[in-house]
């Protein structure tokens, strides 16, 4: 009943597309939490920002990813003015055009968390910084950013998780990752299922190891937050 | 519209899709045949502004229906997932101007082949590959002889090129068995997104049935594409578009090759080609 | 500008009918969903928080795997492996020839199914939200269950789950737009039938883009008075 040898070297086939996943996940997920600060930072800083933020992020959180992956790629193409500045060399490969639609994406979800961060960061530690003497971007880098981060890091890791599966929406620019793959493979021997199940096997492996590593990550930022070692019974 | 109209309507929507059940069970004597298509694939199948299918193969499955005492149903499918929705049983019959070739034949069966348009290349009115080799001559793929000179006339043209084409079909299978190395293939999962590509300089060129090329060339956008290179037909490209069938359903395929031979006779097939494709595409495979 | 107004409007050559009543299907696919979610997010955060292992590890394996898995490829499965589900059913219960999921049942289990696993963590930790002295309190009135489920549990906990429930409609609505690969006619895949018909898909892929934002946007204004509503008792007095 189950063809153990087409699920095989239909793995080995949806592997081949894994180095694109996982680029179009890394470069887009590092892109999108420098960009999400800025936008997080821009919105405290002035009134004009604060309004373009909310612009930005209306717009890409109330449209669906698919068809912004679809404008920014068939979209910036209509325009001569894009297509004979010196961006174009880049926006031309579907590959960069795929990063730039995932990483704007992402970056407007996560300057809502990261605010959500830097608003849960203590007056108290932002004082004391101050006292101590430092400067502005001293207490940023030591102090603010790093607790907004803690702060944030559960909601962020749901997001990374969700930009993992997201990169399957690439195929629709041509690009060959793990869905692309998956395609072709049905294509060529119509066995939508037992490809699909293979392509979401290695989904759910990458999701899930991405999970563990996040939750380790929380585990070892929020010490406090253990229980001690030992603990006296009736105490704890 | 106040807003108890609007949830009404959108209950009312809602119930009505639930309702709408899936093709009905049949006995091997057949009542109403569910027709997939695409409409979405002009001129083959459309969809007019009222949401009326139109095309090519709507108005010649109504004739084969009518011919054949059944009635028919179509629905509407994703072009991915349009043979795998038919082994599931989700409808009966394909119409989506898909061709018969080696490949689809080992999943499935096909009737007669309804429409024959030889495949070609199109690129944009200023590229350097308007006056390609073979440009206007058809060339059969089944002739070995003729399609080695061909390829060496034309791969050196294409060499180091970008080529556009639509995924899982004859264009794409073609590419892959003579041109494969020779240029960069990219695959699209619909037509016109790599019409887009072609237009705005990411594509050198593409390849399609010259039959789709009726309903870009033009048209907004598309009066800047012209086609170029030979005009090929069999091997890879297959015999021609038909009805795609179940295999475990010979009665059916055989209802249908009668009502396509009665299209053929009274010169239905001829008219309807003539009238969507600006063409006489009728095959001459079989009479 | 005259052209893009006949084309998208209501006149006899405009897709304005067709857009609209397809906005009205993604409304109801999304809606049908939402409340499916909400019946899977219930069940799952009961498992979560129940003190039995069975629940709990159900509950866990449901929300790992859905949420580890694109939604595509959920939508997929039960698109092709729904019909061979279902048929097996029919057939068991003496029923013959072959019985599916359509595109809009399909679409509301798949979406429906993923988006419970987002509900379930939402409701769970609004649950956990409650102050336990209200619980107590309201025992100690000498409140029933049944009660105290009405007039304390339920009140509150709509409170603090509103603005996550929020997010997964919202979540819910752009979801909606893969069930288009079943060929359910809303407004992704109007537009590509509008683009695959007219051989103009920039414009209506515009348009559809455009579509959605009205929807999002709209439901964002009922969601915030929603919010507000439920958060009245706690406003201070001006």
């Amino acid at each position: 009943m189950i063809d153990t040898d087409f699920l095989a070297e239909t793995l080995l086939k949806l592997l081949g597309g894994l180095p694109i996943t996982l680029e179009l996940s890394t470069i887009s997920i590092l892109a999108g939490v420098v960009l999400a600060v800025l936008l997080a930072l821009l919105r405290q800083a002035s009134r004009v920002g604060g309004l373009f933020v909310r612009a930005y992020v209306f717009v890409l959180r109330g449209t669906p990813l698919l068809l912004q992956i679809f404008l920014v790629y068939y979209g910036l193409g209509q325009f001569p003015l894009i297509r004979h500045s010196i961006l174009w060399p880049f926006l031309r490969e579907p590959w960069w055009c795929a990063i730039l639609a995932l990483t704007l994406n992402t970056a407007a979800y996560g300057s809502e968390i990261v605010r959500g961060g830097l608003a849960a960061v203590p007056t108290g530690a932002v004082e004391a910084a101050r006292v101590a003497g430092m400067s502005r971007w001293t207490m940023y880098r030591r102090i603010i950013l790093p607790l907004a981060f803690r702060q944030a890091l559960p909601a962020y890791g749901n997001e990374w998780v969700i930009m993992v599966k997201s990169t399957s929406l690439a195929s629709i620019v041509t690009l060959m990752e793990v869905t692309g793959q998956a395609y072709a493979i049905i294509s060529e021997t119509y066995r939508a299922m037992e490809v699909f199940l293979c392509a979401g096997a290695i989904y759910l492996t990458l999701t899930f190891l991405l999970t563990r590593a996040i939750g380790a990550l929380e585990h070892r930022l929020t010490p406090y937050l253990r229980r001690p070692e030992t603990t006296l019974g009736g105490l704890a | 519209m106040n807003v108890r109209t609007l949830l009404g309507t959108v209950a009312a929507l809602a119930l009505a899709a639930v309702m709408a059940l899936p093709p009905q069970a049949h006995a091997k004597e057949w009542k109403k045949v569910v027709i997939a298509t695409e409409g979405a694939f002009a001129p083959y199948n459309l969809t007019r502004p009222d949401g009326k299918l139109d095309g090519f193969e709507i108005e010649l499955g109504n004739y084969l229906c009518k011919h054949m005492k059944v009635t028919c149903e179509f629905v509407t499918v994703d072009w991915n997932s349009v043979i795998p929705g038919l082994q599931a049983g989700k409808y009966d019959a394909i119409m989506d101007g898909m061709s018969i070739t080696a490949k689809r034949l080992e999943i499935i069966d096909f009737s007669l082949p309804y429409a024959d348009s030889p495949s070609t290349f199109a690129v944009m009115k200023d590229s350097p590959l308007v006056n390609m080799p073979y440009t206007g001559k058809r060339v059969s793929l089944d002739d070995k002889a003729a399609t080695e000179a061909m390829v060496k006339a034309v791969a050196p043209a294409l060499k180091g090129k970008t080529i556009g084409v639509q995924v899982s079909t004859i264009q794409a299978a073609t590419l892959d068995a003579f041109f494969k190395g020779v240029a960069t293939v990219r695959t699209y999962g619909k037509t016109e997104e790599h019409d887009l590509d072609l237009q705005d300089g990411r594509l050198d060129i593409e390849i399609a049935s010259s039959n789709y090329f009726v309903s870009v060339l033009g048209k907004p956008g598309g009066d800047k594409i012209v086609l170029t290179g030979p005009l090929m037909t069999g091997g890879p490209l297959g015999s021609g578009s038909a009805v795609g069938l179940r295999k475990s359903d010979p009665e059916l395929k055989a209802m249908f090759n009668d009502a396509l031979h009665a299209a053929k006779a009274d010169g239905t097939l001829k008219t309807l080609a003539e009238k969507w494709f600006h063409n006489d595409v009728v095959p001459t495979s079989w009479n | 500008m005259a052209s893009s107004l006949e084309l998208f409007g209501f006149g006899p050559q405009g897709w304005g009918h067709q857009l609209l009543l397809a906005g009205l299907m993604t409304l109801a696919v999304s809606a049908s969903a939402f409340f499916f979610g909400i019946a899977c997010g219930t069940l799952g955060a009961w498992g979560k928080s129940s003190h039995a292992l069975l629940p709990r590890l159900a509950a866990d394996v449901y929300t790992t795997v859905v949420r580890g898995v694109p939604d595509l490829l959920v939508i997929y499965l039960f698109y092709f492996g729904g019909s061979t589900a279902v048929s097996a059913i029919a057939h068991a219960f003496g029923a013959e020839g072959f019985w599916g999921l359509n595109g809009f049942l399909v679409g509301m289990l798949a979406v429906g199914l993923v988006s419970g696993a987002y509900e379930t963590e939402v409701l769970r930790g609004a649950y956990l939200a409650i102050p336990r002295g209200e619980i107590e309190a309201a025992k100690a009135a000498g409140m029933g269950r049944w009660l105290m489920l009405h007039r304390i549990i339920a009140p509150r906990l709509l409170r603090f789950a509103l603005p996550g429930m929020g997010n997964v409609w919202q979540q819910v609505l752009k979801e909606s737009a893969l069930v288009s690969v079943t060929g359910l006619v809303e407004i992704m895949r109007q537009t590509q039938i509008g683009a695959g018909s007219t051989r103009q898909p920039f414009a209506f892929y515009i348009v559809g883009f455009l579509l959605y934002l009205v929807l999002t946007t709209l439901s964002g204004f009922l969601l915030h008075a929603a919010e507000r509503h439920s958060a009245r008792s706690e406003r201070r007095p001006a």
